[in-house]
């Protein structure tokens, strides 16, 4: 049964480390559902958030060869209890649907969505959540038939864990090795 | 501390002898060419630093790179041009990265301000390496070249060896920068030796005390690790009848008592049985690949399995432990030695016997020692092991050749066997057996291969001719290529669809190239053939005109179990 992963992979900043990264999920025919890469709180440490499909035999062995490559500092999978997971979602909306029709605005209030832009043609509004809460917010308003355009971005996450692996992990390679030579 | 700038492909140079390579395998081009300048100073006069061995196709140039690396445990070093020359060494990167070989291929690469325009030669040979090779890396300026090479050399040899592709843009071989020596001995993303778990050993060493029918299966790990020693004391202590992959034939010497033969779909009857009837299975250094495993739904089921491997990607990948040891196998192998009670498995060892009895009937004697009929590649193979009494280094190319070669032939030195194990690449045997011959300059290198391997690196001849170099060629003529033809005949009705060769005269191919040569056509002048090529200084071929439609036997047929294989079809 597949269950949905979230891998946190933590990588050197050099070119080339997301195709890598993706090409391990390409040779096993496996989708990326999301993926966000960003800067992470470790200086010159990149963290990629990936989500996909799998078992978790599959996950396991795709993690390992990910954290394989050499300029992968770590590399951890988790299920969605594991993680404080928010992804963003952002709806474009014609202005004169949403003003005919106030079942809009109350359903924007409901969902804890913000409006961020009106104008006389369209307004915005963004909301923060899970996966569910932001596509939720997109079929209430589809029903409406005010849509002009919808995005959702991929997810961000950061671990439940009491432990900080990736910054223990480079503590510990610093003790055991000199370092010497590498930068 | 040298506070002069020079040019970046002399720091290549400077950073190399720093690396204490030796031999370096290559093929200049446009965007090499002021590496190669560079080079022309080094290799000659008082300031001689490497030798170059100039070959004929840039695939050679890492083949033979790759058998330097097998035989010597030093890296082997490749330089090539951009473009086609760098694409030309992708498939012997591939392989050595199945095959655990450390070695840098130093590739030239168009100017920086080139890269992305489609400009000559140009390719993105880093983005094409990157998921063949354990490391690649472009190198864009002078200041990095001293820091790219020795993480390039520290990244092929430490941990679980393998390629290093590093693309040398040519504004970086130009520029002028000041030479640093650096070192690099670490790799913060990089675990190259785990630490040792003691409570995993602990339970592996309690598994191994309490089993009544222990095996051992012994990998190319042991010989990376440079543990025979190890090895051998572990499997004393314990009494542990133990089995060689192919890629670990000569990580326990052929007439050891406990060696039991090899592994594989055509190793030994004996091992393949006795892997189903074992009650604990101990993989060292070795990746349980699927020709080891076969059908591997069925696969050693009732044991319980220790897996030692210094790349923890390899535990459960394909055959799922019992008790996982992470480490260097010279140094998880004591650790258990030492928890091991002096045991001993007398019954379960003599019962590896009667199968060899019966695969010695059936298929070893028939095959090694016919009284009539046509040569056959394993009389070859065990004539060539009965001159050579285990001390030569033995090359193959691949298909049949290589399973009667590793099969018969005679292992009594460590780094012994060169062989493309995990990517099957046709052509290796030859440019590696010329690495080989640098690699151990005072050994005797056999290559074994068939006529269609032989002809994909038969251009190789000519580095052989040029550097002399002692390649024992023995060259299994069957005018097929043998092992699909093998399998049409099995699996697919017997249509030999393009496998029948037409071939060249060898003989005047030898002749061209001024390399001594000798055929055997009958078994009366088998054994003085061989030892008028063992005899000749410097290279020889030896052409058998063996049996057109041999078999390799034993065989698993693909999708069985172990304990299915074939004795005979």
């Amino acid at each position: 049964m597949d269950t949905l992963y979230t891998l946190l992979v933590y990588s050197e900043n050099l070119a080339g480390i997301l195709n890598q990264i993706t090409a391990v999920f390409t040779r096993r025919q496996v989708n990326i559902e999301s993926l966000n890469v960003s800067a992470s709180s470790i200086e010159g440490v990149h963290k990629y958030t990936i989500t996909a499909w799998s078992t978790e035999d599959q996950i396991k062995k795709i993690t390992k060869q990910i954290e394989k490559k050499i300029d992968v500092i770590k590399a951890d999978y988790y299920t969605d209890d594991q993680l404080f997971i928010r992804e963003v979602g952002i709806y474009k909306l014609s202005t004169p649907e949403v003003m005919n029709n106030p079942e809009i605005s109350r359903i924007i209030r409901k969902a804890d969505a913000r409006i961020i832009e009106v104008n006389p043609t369209f307004c915005s509004v963004i909301m923060s959540g899970i996966t569910d809460e932001i596509t939720g917010l997109y079929y209430a308003l589809d029903k409406f038939n005010c849509l002009l355009q919808y995005t959702r971005s991929g997810r961000i996450a950061i671990t439940r864990s009491t432990v900080e692996e990736v910054s223990d992990f480079l503590k510990k390679q610093e003790e055991n090795t000199t370092g010497h030579g590498d930068r | 501390m040298c506070k002069e700038k020079i040019t970046g492909a002399d720091i290549l140079m400077r950073s190399l002898k720093c690396e204490g390579v030796k031999t370096i395998f290559g093929y200049p081009g446009g965007s090499i060419m002021p590496v190669f300048d560079a080079l022309y100073g080094y290799t000659r006069g008082e300031n001689r630093t490497f030798d170059h061995v100039l070959v004929r196709h840039e695939q050679a140039a890492v083949h033979a790179a790759q058998g330097y690396a097998r035989v010597s445990g030093d890296v082997g070093v490749c330089l090539v041009t951009s473009g086609p020359g760098a694409t030309n060494t992708l498939t012997g990167v591939a392989d050595a990265m199945m095959d655990s070989t450390p070695i840098v291929v130093i590739a030239g690469q168009v100017g920086v301000d080139a890269l992305g325009t489609d400009a000559f030669q140009e390719v993105d040979l880093v983005g094409v390496a990157q998921p063949i090779s354990k490391w690649s890396y472009q190198i864009r300026r002078a200041e990095d070249v001293a820091w790219a090479v020795s993480r390039a050399f520290y990244i092929a040899r430490s941990g679980r060896p393998g390629p290093v592709v590093l693309d040398f843009t040519k504004n970086a071989q130009i520029a002028a920068a000041q030479y640093l020596p650096v070192k690099v001995d670490s790799v913060r993303g990089y675990v190259a030796y785990p630490m040792l778990d003691k409570r995993q050993v602990a339970r592996a060493a309690e598994i191994i005390n309490n089993a009544r029918k222990p095996l051992a299966l012994v990998g190319q790990g042991v010989e990376l690790g440079n543990a025979h020693n190890e090895l051998t004391e572990f499997l004393e202590k314990a009494d542990i009848p133990a089995a060689r992959t192919l890629l670990g034939l000569s990580a326990l010497p052929s007439e050891h008592p406990l060696n039991v033969g090899m592994l594989g779909m055509h190793g030994n009857y004996a091992p393949n049985i006795k892997e189903q009837e074992c009650d604990v299975l101990i993989a060292i250094g070795m990746r349980f690949s699927d020709r080891v495993t076969c059908n591997l739904a069925t696969y050693a089921r009732q044991a319980k399995i220790i897996h030692l491997d210094i790349d923890s990607s390899e535990i459960d990948k394909n055959v799922m432990t019992d008790v996982a040891v992470v480490a260097d196998c010279k140094v998880s192998l004591p650790a258990i030695t030492r928890l091991l009670r002096k045991n001993s498995h007398r019954e379960w060892r003599e019962s590896f016997m009667p199968l060899y009895d019966m695969e010695y009937e059936k298929v070893i004697r028939p095959a090694t020692l016919p009284e009539s009929g046509p040569l056959l590649m394993a009389e070859v193979v065990n004539a060539v092991a009965l001159a050579t009494q285990g001390d030569a280094v033995l090359v193959t190319d691949v298909g049949q050749n290589q399973m009667f070669a590793s099969r018969y032939f005679k292992y009594g030195k460590k780094r012994s066997m060169v062989s493309s194990g995990g990517l099957g690449t046709m052509g290796f045997g030859l440019p590696a057996a010329i690495g080989a011959t640098f690699g151990a300059q005072d050994r005797t290198v056999c290559m074994f291969c068939g006529d269609g391997g032989f002809q994909m690196s038969i251009q190789e001849l000519g580095t052989i001719m040029e550097r002399q170099a002692p390649v024992k060629m023995i060259l299994m003529n069957n005018n097929y290529l043998g092992n699909v033809r093998q399998w049409q005949d099995m699996f697919f009705d017997g249509r030999r669809s393009f496998t029948s060769m037409l071939n060249p005269m060898y003989c005047d191919i030898a002749k061209a190239y001024g390399i001594p040569y000798g055929v055997v056509t009958d078994r009366a002048v088998l054994h003085a053939e061989i030892d008028r090529m063992l005899s000749v200084k410097g290279p020889f071929l030896l052409e058998c005109a063996v049996k057109e439609e041999d078999n390799i036997m034993p065989m698993t047929p693909p999708g069985k179990s172990v304990d299915e294989m074939m004795l005979e079809i």
